[in-house]
């Protein structure tokens, strides 16, 4: 599995997935999913929580056995040589697990010599790492007097300390304030143009649109569709939609004269979403016909107006 | 904001895995000790304050009250040197299973630090040997002080007395290892280390012959020092330290007992870390 196939355009597949499930007694996680990644890939599962999605990456990850199907990792299979996967993985978890009672360099250190990295390379390492996470002046600090944004870089810096050949993040930025997002975005966008390959779940579609190459929508341990957020957008959306809102309880009220006008619309309880390649003459057309909305908005086609067609929900419930 | 690019050959070429399926248990041993380092000054009052407090108030002040009373003090010997085997085995069984249990719950439930380390090569056997390993380490310490105090203190006679150490540690290492697998097993924490100290740890001490001869208490409560590793440590460092009286069948059933209870437990710490870590 190794061998280079011309059909991934020259790129090595490291992660081959073939029917892979995974079952926790009646609940099916993971229902029989088939995926691909290549080596220089940024690759996104994108989905609302309980996807499956963490799931899939623990499989990944050689930490979870799956319960049928087949998954090679880099030519392996997790579950008879998982030290030899994990040794070229870098995690960066949902929930960070720094060890809060050491320093900054040391949480850096004392993981690269789970890797049996030696003292000499972990010690260059960590003033690189530091700088990529903008964490010198925090070298010597305790993990516990950290912000979470601070914690979440260190937890990103920690996972590149084996110059790991795939770098998973699952929802790498859940819970931080705007500006340590777009911190984050930033310096896994670096890591990114270097070539590393990369593996992000999350449920922002900002982030899955900023950082992956290619995307599979998951919903209920399937997946939904498999392509690059901007083929995604032009196979399953149009190019614009027009958000007008009635007020509460007029929206479902209008909503059948609004179907008329439009192929596709998606009545949600504050607003109607109306998809047209044109929603600035489609505006103008609902005015026309005396419909008044007490606001409008024309914007271009998202992600999550991708899962919406896709799934019939919205991403964040 | 930085422009630091990355010096970078990749992990497979700089990364043996074959090492650390030999090494990956020294490395969990090697981040457990920097840990308890973060508290030396603690560890070090603790190792030195507990012999002393012991040895000034039951060996020497109670001491005093038992060999008035009694012309060939107990078991042929001071009442000191009688209880100073079984307070050097109880202090490293204690510290032992505390060293040895707390970690365990901090790393799978409170901070989850085994799951950052079971996302590297290192395995559920690994981190559960090097918890042990670093436990180990710091009961040694604690033992070396603790046997160097009761030398000091005239409790001990002769350099075959060493032989104390090693023993005591073998014992201490069969009851950690030994909670430590149940450890990995328990969900609710807080009940367990309560229920662990209140009715495991302090029973044990109280009824194992360490303060007197196990045979002088009813029957029923014999049972718990049979059970009971520090009966076993006491009655082998007794014979060690002043030629108390046992056979070679007994020691062989006392030496036989904690070999047993090593192999149980580290089947049990590595079935349930191994477990746990997959959940």
């Amino acid at each position: 599995m190794s061998t280079i196939d011309p059909a991934t355009g020259g790129k090595e597949p490291l992660i081959i997935a073939r029917g892979l499930r995974k079952e926790y007694g009646d609940f099916t996680a993971v229902d029989g999913i088939d995926f691909q990644v290549n080596r220089g890939d940024s690759f996104g599962f994108l989905g609302p929580n309980g996807a499956g999605k963490s799931t899939t990456m623990r499989i990944i990850a050689a930490t979870l056995t799956r319960s049928g199907g087949d998954i090679s990792i880099l030519g392996k299979d997790p579950e008879v040589r998982g030290p030899e996967i994990r040794a070229h993985l870098g995690v960066v978890p949902q929930q960070d697990n720094l060890d809060n009672s050491l320093t900054v360099e040391d949480n850096l250190y004392v993981y690269g010599r789970y890797f049996g990295l030696s003292r000499t390379f972990i010690r260059n390492k960590i003033e690189e790492l530091l700088a990529f996470a903008q964490l010198e002046e925090k070298r010597g600090v305790k993990v516990e007097a950290l912000s979470g944004g601070m914690k979440r870089r260190l937890t990103i810096a920690r996972a590149l300390v084996s110059e790991p050949e795939i770098l998973m993040l699952d929802e790498p930025t859940t819970g931080l304030d705007p500006q340590a997002r777009h911190i984050l975005w930033d310096r896994l966008f670096r890591l990114k143009e270097q070539g590393v390959t990369l593996l992000i779940t999350t449920h922002y579609m900002d982030e899955a649109e900023q950082l992956c190459d290619r995307l599979m929508v998951m919903d209920k341990g399937r997946i939904m569709a498999e392509d690059s957020p901007a083929n995604l957008i032009k196979t399953y959306s149009t190019k614009e939609v027009l958000e007008v809102r009635f007020g509460s309880d007029r929206n479902a009220q209008f909503a059948d004269q609004l179907r008329s006008m439009s192929d596709r619309i998606e009545v949600l309880p504050d607003r109607v979403l109306m998809y047209s390649d044109d929603c600035e003459s489609l505006l103008h057309e609902i005015v026309s016909k005396g419909m008044q909305p007490t606001t409008s908005l024309v914007r271009r086609s998202s992600l999550e107006d991708v899962f919406l067609r896709l799934t019939g929900r919205s991403l964040v419930e | 904001m930085s422009t630091t690019d990355f010096s970078r050959k990749g992990s497979l070429q700089i990364i043996n895995v074959e090492k650390i399926l030999r090494m990956g248990s020294f490395y969990v041993a090697q981040a457990r000790i920097r840990n308890i380092w973060q508290w030396k000054w603690s560890v070090l009052g603790e190792a030195v304050a507990n012999p002393m407090f012991y040895l000034l108030s039951i060996g020497i002040g109670i001491g005093k009250i038992v060999n008035s009373h009694q012309s060939v003090g107990v078991d042929g010997v001071k009442y000191l040197t009688f209880l100073a085997p079984a307070l050097l085995a109880a202090t490293c069984i204690q510290g032992a299973v505390g060293e040895a249990t707390h970690p365990v719950l901090e790393g799978f439930k409170w901070a989850k630090g085994f799951f950052a380390m079971n996302a590297t090569p290192i395995t559920g056997e690994q981190i559960a040997n090097g918890v042990l390993l670093g436990a180990m380490a710091r009961v040694t310490f604690g033992c070396v002080i603790y046997y160097t105090a009761l030398y000091s203190f005239g409790a001990v006679h002769g350099l075959h007395t060493l032989w104390l150490i090693p023993m005591t540690l073998f014992a201490a290492n069969s009851f950690a290892v030994l909670m430590m697998g149940i450890c990995a097993a328990i969900k609710n924490d807080d009940l367990f280390l309560n229920m662990v100290q209140r009715f495991l740890i302090m029973p044990l001490f109280l009824f194992s012959g360490t303060f007197y001869s196990l045979s002088s208490m009813p029957k029923f409560l014999q049972i718990i020092g049979w059970a009971s590793p520090l009966w076993h440590a006491t009655e082998v460092g007794r014979w060690i330290s002043y030629g108390h009286h046992i056979s070679h069948g007994a020691l062989l059933f006392h030496f036989s007992y904690m070999t047993i209870m090593t192999i149980v437990g580290f089947k049990v710490s590595h079935h349930f870390f191994v477990k746990r870590l997959a959940k």
